[in-house]
């Protein structure tokens, strides 16, 4: 019997404790008419059947192909140190540390977690993680409405789409009023977000690198809402975060950003991350787990789940956010990841990634026909307006094994020639080059 | 131990890239750029090696302890799934490449898993269709209050009260909050839920009742089908928290007995690992009345047998997740379904509940068990015997376990059973270490008899003996000074 280790005798010996004859009359409590009317699963396999049946489907997806998709995750190199330490089955197959004393692994990773979340943003404090960067940004505002006690979100529509949409889902059935303000030719209207935060707003919502890859400080615009009493809420990428401004420098109040870049497999939407990290005076608003540093009875330094009065399994109803577990394995990774890296490994990921993108760029804008979105600075990825549907020329070169990159016709409205296009530093300056000819060559 | 930052040497690198040929400098107007690198550890890969295989010795895990951790299911996770889910097809599959219109044939299989996992979760449970994308259990409730409210709302109905049981997990009602509702809580009678309490509050406003089977003490709810009877009247929606799933696995399917919505924790239940609190998913599934809410994307199939993600569903409330959920840790519970089949699901429930069961009689003597008859994969003892005697609390005999090499039960929770403890010893553990862990139990007690300041004391073999959280509290070090 897989994974159930009794032997006959065992389960005689223990029903003859229990005190009942069969199996069965320890689900004497569930009446007949309450009884599964079909049960109709597979039989069972062994363990080399099930591991060639997946194996089977995973062949059946396409991992030749080179691809420029992005937006928002990326394919970066994970250090391969990452995957023996992971696997340690103490951390691996632990719970949420609630016993403190036996779960200081976990306890001071997370630690460390929130410190390299905060350095990385300069900011005051972080969580444990919560799901993904969509979560994180829903949480976020809701931090930014319970501090401001207001109801309206400005937000700009080059924070990415994947994540507005998953916000009008969750606010489906709370009182919040959006204000989505648009982006003009992908770079984000600084002065019409400014004009949209009035005395109702709680905060205003931008992403940087934004959607179309383009980056700008948002220092003014925090320190308008900051005037007007509400708070700046900035997504980032991790990784361009290494060498860009930082939320703290600009006066955010919340920084969020999906993690998924440091460290983790690209598998399929998850599991990834989503990191937090606020100002000092907003720490209690924070969802979800955060640990702490203090003594035990012999003075000895250790760490523990604090700040709990904000969470569900106290607070209940009136919690913070429903939020229980978090991502921490995805968080430990992270930690590694930026650990492997160190500061200069970070920042030359970075840079690396830039290269390429911006040498995609010249090629592209060489061909006739085709230019950038527009002409703001980029980091990894970037923008491209065809003379062509971008679903057309994105499905004629993935016949050849290429993904040229994201139609943002998806999207955004009177897009459809506009593909958004991303670098790593696995990306070859080879494979641009053919992006680039076969690119021309369809055109 | 000290902290990466503690450790952290100028000029050190472990996996360093390449040197660029050009700087950020080059690219980014220098108004954009940050003034400062960012203080990350600067180690080698043998400093970090080091420091992080001895950060997970001063751990716990199912690996190494037993683990019986009321309402966490905490089994053995086989380790063939963690081969499935780093397969490069799984793991190197970008979630856009389906959306771009013709790529949908370049990740057939990814597609094909997440199609059959749904049909196998729909045939355990009995409920008509699935969402895999929540991404955790309360991520799973809050998409369930979320569809209640969809289909409150699709029908006129005026809907503003969700009722908890005080058994309850925490989620329950902060999830019930969030998805806009009132949260009522109604006392328990005898364990279970009282169907008398429930008429007190039930009216045509109530929109859901939330309620986990078996209950949070490890009781099977009797008065279930006189509940889903009462809800109906007032068309008043029955959810299931399926965190006790393990339960009745093959014995009794939600769907069968009127449930409409249920999430079930596949971190649990379908023995993906926990990973020190994450990443687990929440899968929800709901009957056929509630089909039309479900989140988007769905994977549906065509007549030619190919699948693909199918966006046109008007009712529905939305996108809960950036994709289609925690793929990676549905890949795990899919292979782990498949390796045991209905057969091995159903002995799964049934050791499980073995197990708890010859647990709480071979303690019954030595604590005190508030519901002391025939339980389903869990149970609940007090400690308040011990206390009443010699001061000693259920917090001081967790820590007393922790001494002896063992993770601690659920302590203070359900709150409704005083000094409670609650045991969940899960199918995989053999008798010989339920055995083991009873007699080193009783050891416990008897300590406790004869000089209970030894177990206030404990633990003392941990890396860290108690800690002060109220300090912890006070004093808020939540990053590294370092």
């Amino acid at each position: 019997m897989p994974f159930v280790p009794h032997t006959p005798d065992d389960l005689k010996t223990m029903l003859d404790v229990i005190g009942v004859r069969t199996m069965e009359d320890l689900f004497a409590d569930i009446p007949a008419a309450m009884r599964p009317k079909s049960f109709d699963l597979p039989e069972g396999v062994s363990e080399m059947e099930v591991c060639s049946h997946l194996e089977s489907l995973a062949a059946k997806n396409r991992t030749d192909l080179v691809s420029f998709l992005g937006a928002g995750f990326y394919d970066h190199h994970i250090p391969k140190a990452i995957e023996g330490l992971i696997s340690r089955g103490e951390f691996y197959t632990a719970y949420t540390p609630y016993q403190p004393e036996s779960s200081q692994g976990t306890l001071q990773a997370i630690f460390e977690f929130q410190t390299a979340v905060c350095r990385l943003t300069d900011m005051d404090a972080s969580n444990a993680s919560v799901y993904d960067g969509g979560s994180a940004i829903f949480e976020a505002m809701m931090m930014a409405v319970r501090a401001t006690k207001r109801s309206k979100l400005v937000i700009c529509e080059a924070v990415s789409p994947i994540y507005r949409t998953m916000l009008a889902s969750y606010t489906s059935n709370l009182n919040l009023a959006f204000v989505t303000v648009p982006h003009v030719d992908g770079m984000t209207d600084i002065e019409a977000l400014k004009s949209a935060i009035d005395e109702d707003c709680a905060a205003v919502v931008v992403q940087n690198p934004n959607f179309f890859g383009n980056m700008s400080d948002f220092t003014d615009l925090f320190a308008h809402a900051h005037a007007k009493k509400a708070l700046g809420i900035v997504s980032v990428y991790p990784v361009m975060q290494s060498v860009l401004k930082t939320p703290g420098e600009m006066g955010a109040d919340i920084a969020v950003a999906e993690g998924q870049s440091l460290g983790q497999p690209l598998s399929f939407g998850g599991p990834y991350l989503g990191m937090m990290a606020c100002t000092e005076k907003l720490i209690r608003q924070m969802p979800g787990r955060i640990v702490g540093r203090t003594e035990d009875v012999d003075g000895k330094e250790g760490y523990v789940l604090t700040l709990q009065a904000r969470e569900q399994h106290i607070r209940r109803a009136k919690a913070t956010s429903n939020i229980c577990s978090n991502q921490a394995l995805c968080a430990l990774r992270a930690l590694m990841h930026l650990c492997l890296l160190g500061p200069e490994g970070l920042i030359r990921t970075a840079e690396l990634s830039m290269e390429r993108a911006h040498y995609l760029a010249d090629r592209l804008t060489a061909i006739p026909g085709v230019s950038l979105l527009n002409d703001a600075p980029f980091g990894n990825e970037v923008a491209v307006r065809l003379p062509i549907s971008a679903f057309e020329a994105v499905d004629k070169l993935v016949e050849r094994g290429y993904v040229a990159g994201f139609p943002l016709g998806r999207y955004y409205k009177d897009m459809d020639n506009v593909l958004l296009m991303a670098c790593t530093e696995k990306h070859t300056f080879e494979q641009v080059g053919i992006l680039a000819e076969m690119l021309g060559g369809i055109l | 131990m000290k902290t990466v930052f503690a450790q952290s040497v100028p000029g050190r690198s472990a996996c360093l890239p390449p040197m660029p040929e050009e700087r950020a400098e080059s690219f980014i107007p220098k108004n954009l750029l940050r003034a400062r690198k960012p203080a990350l550890p600067e180690m080698s890969e043998l400093d970090v090696v080091r420091h992080f295989s001895r950060l997970s010795r001063l751990n716990y895990g199912v690996d190494s302890n037993f683990y019986p951790l009321g309402s966490c299911t905490m089994k053995y996770n086989p380790k063939f799934t963690e081969h499935v889910a780093a397969l490069p097809g799984f793991a190197s599959l970008h979630p856009l490449l389906p959306q771009i219109k013709s790529a949908g044939l370049y990740t057939q299989g990814a597609l094909e898993v997440m199609y059959e996992a749904e049909r196998l979760l729909c045939e355990i449970t009995g409920m008509h269709a699935f969402t895999l994308h929540p991404m955790a259990g309360a991520h799973g409730e809050l998409t369930g209050a979320m569809l209640i409210a969809a289909y409150h709302k699709d029908k006129g109905n005026k809907k503003t009260k969700v009722i908890c049981p005080d058994s309850a997990h925490g989620t329950n009602p902060a999830s019930a909050a969030l998805a806009g509702y009132e949260v009522v809580n109604i006392d328990s009678k005898d364990g279970m839920l009282d169907p008398a309490a429930l008429e007190a509050v039930l009216d045509d406003e109530v929109a859901a009742l939330m309620m986990t089977c078996p209950n949070t003490l490890g009781l099977f709810e009797k008065h279930l089908p006189q509940i889903v009877e009462k809800l109906r009247k007032v068309d008043a929606l029955l959810y299931y928290d399926g965190a006790n799933l393990n339960a009745i696995m093959g014995k009794m399917r939600v769907g069968d007995v009127g449930f409409d919505v249920v999430h079930l924790n596949l971190h649990k239940t379908f023995a993906t690992p926990h990973g020190g609190g994450g990443p687990g998913a929440g899968p929800v599934g709901v009957s056929e009345r509630l089909e039309p809410y479900l989140p988007i994307s769905r994977v549906d199939k065509l007549r030619d047998g190919r699948f693909y993600l199918n966006y046109d569903y008007p009712k529905s409330i939305g996108f809960m997740a950036p994709f289609y959920g925690n793929f990676g840790v549905v890949l795990k519970a899919y292979a782990y379904i498949l390796r045991l089949g209905g057969e091995g699901l159903r002995r799964v429930s049934e050791y499980a509940v073995l197990n708890a069961n010859y647990l709480r009689k071979r303690l019954e003597e030595h604590m005190h068990i508030p519901y002391n008859r025939i339980c389903m994969h869990e149970f609940v003892a007090s400690a308040c015997d011990q206390q009443a005697a010699c001061g000693v609390r259920a917090l001081d005999i967790a820590k007393a376990l922790l001494d002896k090499g063992y993770h601690a039960p659920t302590i203070y929770f359900p709150l409704i059973v005083k000094e409670c403890m609650m045991y969940e010893p899960t199918e995989t553990e053999s008798k010989e270490t339920l055995d083991a862990f009873v007699d080193d139990l009783i050891e416990i007690l008897e300590t406790a008899k004869r000089d209970p300041v030894e177990l206030q004391q404990a633990p003392v073999k941990t890396p860290v003996r108690r800690l002060d959280e109220t300090k912890a509290a006070r004093a808020m070090i939540l990053i590294d000074p370092a």
